[in-house]
């Protein structure tokens, strides 16, 4: 196991910066097309972790290889110190209980409420949550979204913001260790664009909750980010503080900071 | 479609078929998702059946009229759209319409899911999106069309009765009379067998298409279409095979 034993090295490392999300040499091509080619990154309690890159650059593969919907060839993932790569079923199904995903395309049930999409990873994960409970949980995620009066509505009947944010919600209410945006204001409007970077920000606060943003949009890097890693030809090329690197001379991160 | 492409396609779709009766029969079970899409499978195409059973019915016994009455054998016409209805009409146009209606809604919705990324939604929500959305629909389809279809051949012999009484009279007694004295066990149990067959191939070709739909929105529509293509062609093909097992087995 890499997670080394808290008390293995006293006062080294304060307690926050226990690792969480540990990618070494992440490998992954589809084909020709070598998409991820050793990629390695550590997320530690607490913090707001950005991936930035370009569209096509793997971020998606990325996330998706984390969560176990895709496997990669070579490399190692370690979620709160599980190798995903040696869990079965039952173990990948606990894990996936503790690690939020929001989905690029928000990925909301088009047949169910709103109310049922929040109660479906609920009832699903084996949880036991009283069924009284249930209610009370939904309108708790709801609320934490500012969406409660939506409970009863279809997702189409909502703009994108707002799909956006229940997506946010059904995935808060399981309380997840870890959060895994895809691009959470891709495709909205600037206005709403912070607003969702604020309730990236509020979550953090209020749960504590270590977070993996993958975004190609500067300002939501700016106001979520407490570190960036560039994803630059499938590797880590650069990780850092946002005002770090957003002052180095190198052309290929200057790109991104334009 | 070249020849490639076309044994590439039945291998995926055997392999498909392969994993359902792989995944379909172990824990957990989705009882009350199967249920539900039972319920919906055979709401949805309750009046399109009702009504073209009863269409059939209605056009093959005033077709089959002035030539039976040419040979003065008016009297066998109950018995002559009895066997048709039951023994082929019947199940292939239900079938068919079942394509149409089924085969393509499930192509389109487990596109449009896959398309959206609610499939992997589902993966990540602690459950197994191929038993819950692939296994119950399968199921579904397979259990409702031989209700469906014994239904509409209900409706349509019930046309057959309306449509002899537009020009003579009979009683309905002697009518049901006359068709169950033309009926024997070998008419009837082929002809709901096959309809289990029917049912599986269009719920499996649907969820196969949609499931493994291309990305955009243009997949989402190829798979509804090429659902009810595949699997009508399929249909034909299953009665085909039937015909021939049920001659096999003297049962003709
Ligand atoms: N399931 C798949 N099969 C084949 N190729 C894939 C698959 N998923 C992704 N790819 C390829 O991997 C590359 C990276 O895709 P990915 O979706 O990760 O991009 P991205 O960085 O998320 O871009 P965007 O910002 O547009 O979302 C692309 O070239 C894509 O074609
Ligand atoms: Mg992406």
């Amino acid at each position: 196991m890499l997670a080394p034993e808290p008390q293995a090295q006293p006062t080294a490392t304060p307690p926050a910066a226990e690792a969480v999300l540990t990618v070494e040499h992440l490998y992954k091509s589809f084909g020709d097309n070598h998409v991820l080619q050793d990629f390695s990154l550590t997320l530690h309690r607490g913090e707001n972790v950005v991936v930035l890159g370009k569209s096509g650059s793997g971020k998606s593969v990325l996330i998706k290889c984390i969560i176990g919907l895709l496997r990669a060839e070579a490399g190692r993932i370690v979620v709160l110190g599980q190798d995903v790569a040696t869990l079965d079923h039952e173990a990948m199904d606990r894990l996936r209980a503790k690690v939020g995903f929001l989905f690029q395309s928000n990925a909301l049930y088009d047949s169910m409420t709103v109310r049922e999409n929040l109660l479906f990873p609920l009832r699903r994960h084996w949880l036991d949550h009283p069924r009284a409970q249930e209610g009370e949980l939904v309108m708790q995620a709801l609320e934490d979204v500012s969406l409660a009066h939506t409970a009863d509505m279809m997702p189409a009947e909502l703009s994108g913001g707002m799909r956006k944010r229940i997506a946010l919600a059904r995935t808060l209410i399981l309380r997840p260790d870890i959060i895994l945006y895809d691009e959470p204001t891709t495709g909205l409007d600037p206005v709403t664009a912070r607003e969702i970077d604020h309730l990236i920000r509020e979550v953090q606060h209020k749960y504590g909750t270590t977070a993996l943003i993958i975004s190609h949009d500067m300002s939501c890097v700016r106001l979520t980010a407490d570190r960036v890693a560039l994803l630059v030809e499938g590797r880590c090329y650069a990780e850092g503080p946002y005002d770090e690197l957003s002052h180095r001379d190198d052309p290929k991160i200057r790109e991104f900071f334009a | 479609m070249s020849a490639n492409a076309l044994l590439a396609e039945t291998g995926a779709l055997t392999r498909f078929t392969a994993r359902f009766f792989r995944e379909g029969f172990r824990p957990r079970y989705e009882v009350p998702e199967l249920l539900y899409q039972c319920y919906v499978i055979g709401y949805q195409s309750l009046p399109m059946v009702g009504i073209t059973g009863f269409i059939m019915g209605m056009v093959l016994t005033l077709q089959s009229r002035p030539t039976m009455a040419q040979f003065g054998a008016e009297s066998w016409i109950p018995t002559m759209v009895g066997l048709t209805i039951i023994r082929e009409m019947g199940p292939i146009i239900t079938a068919l319409i079942f394509a149409g209606k089924i085969g393509s809604s499930i192509g389109a919705e487990l596109g449009s899911m896959r398309v959206t990324e609610q499939i992997d939604a589902m993966e990540v929500s602690g459950t197994n999106p191929f038993k819950y959305l692939v296994v119950t629909r399968v199921l579904a389809t397979t259990l409702m069309l031989p209700v469906l279809t014994i239904l509409a051949d209900a409706i349509g012999l019930y046309a057959s009765y309306v449509g002899i009484n537009m020009k003579g009279v009979t009683t309905l007694a002697l009518f049901v009379n006359n068709i169950f004295a033309g009926l024997t066990f070998g008419d009837v149990l082929p002809a709901v067998i096959k309809t289990f067959f029917f049912g599986f191939a269009i719920g499996l070709i649907g969820c196969y298409k949609g499931y493994y739909s291309d990305k955009g929105t243009e997949g989402v529509g190829q798979a509804a279409n090429s659902a009810v293509v595949v699997s009508s062609l399929v249909v034909f093909i299953i009665d085909l095979v039937a015909v021939q097992l049920t001659g096999l087995l003297g049962l003709n």
